[in-house]
């Protein structure tokens, strides 16, 4: 399977994933580890993909998400951001309101 | 080799003129750097969209020789 079909699968059979620099239980770098802080806060089933394990996939997602770096967050099937979006969007709410929505649908 | 805040602040500028930069060194290792940008470029983009201007405008070097920049983008009327 093509790289850009594998993560097109992986984002569209899960709600949110998390690719990223080591493990959920054993991040390999800060930023990593501050977004697993932010799912966990945020309390919705996620699943991690460690990048350092799988060189294509790596370079496949700065392509796909036209994004230079790690971790990258995928909500939906849509692209998020990185760390740094990610906290903002917890601390303003926004992050929440994209599960909250489901309710209200 | 890890890159310095004026070169990373110069690209910045090179790109988005009328930016104000400010560099903090998070891990007063010279690697680890956070970024307050506040430019009119940003005006009606998502953080995502404001985000890449920054990021293309450091270039190939951001997740290379640039290990990691945590960024903030702000705009003029709603500034650092």
């Amino acid at each position: 399977m093509a790289t850009s079909d594998r993560i097109r699968k992986l984002v569209s059979e899960h709600e949110i994933v998390l690719f990223m620099k080591g493990e959920p239980a054993a991040p390999k770098c800060g930023f990593s580890a501050g977004v697993v802080k932010v799912l966990e806060a945020v309390g919705r089933p996620y699943i991690g993909v460690d990048v350092l394990e799988d060189p294509f996939l790596r370079e496949g997602l700065k392509e796909f998400s036209d994004w230079p770096t790690f971790p990258q967050v995928y909500v939906k099937g849509e692209f998020i951001g990185g760390a740094d979006i990610m906290r903002e969007m917890y601390a303003s709410g926004e992050l929440q309101a994209l599960f909250s929505a489901d309710a209200g649908a | 080799m890890p890159m310095d805040a004026e070169a990373i602040q110069a690209r910045i500028e090179a790109a988005l003129p009328d930016a104000q930069v400010l560099m903090i060194d998070l891990a007063g290792d010279g690697d680890h750097w956070a970024a307050r940008v506040t430019s009119a470029a940003f005006i009606g983009k998502s953080r995502i969209a404001q985000h890449k201007l920054v990021y293309a405008a450091i270039g190939a070097d951001m997740g290379g020789a640039l290990h990691a920049l945590a960024l903030q983008t702000f705009t003029p009327t709603n500034p650092v």
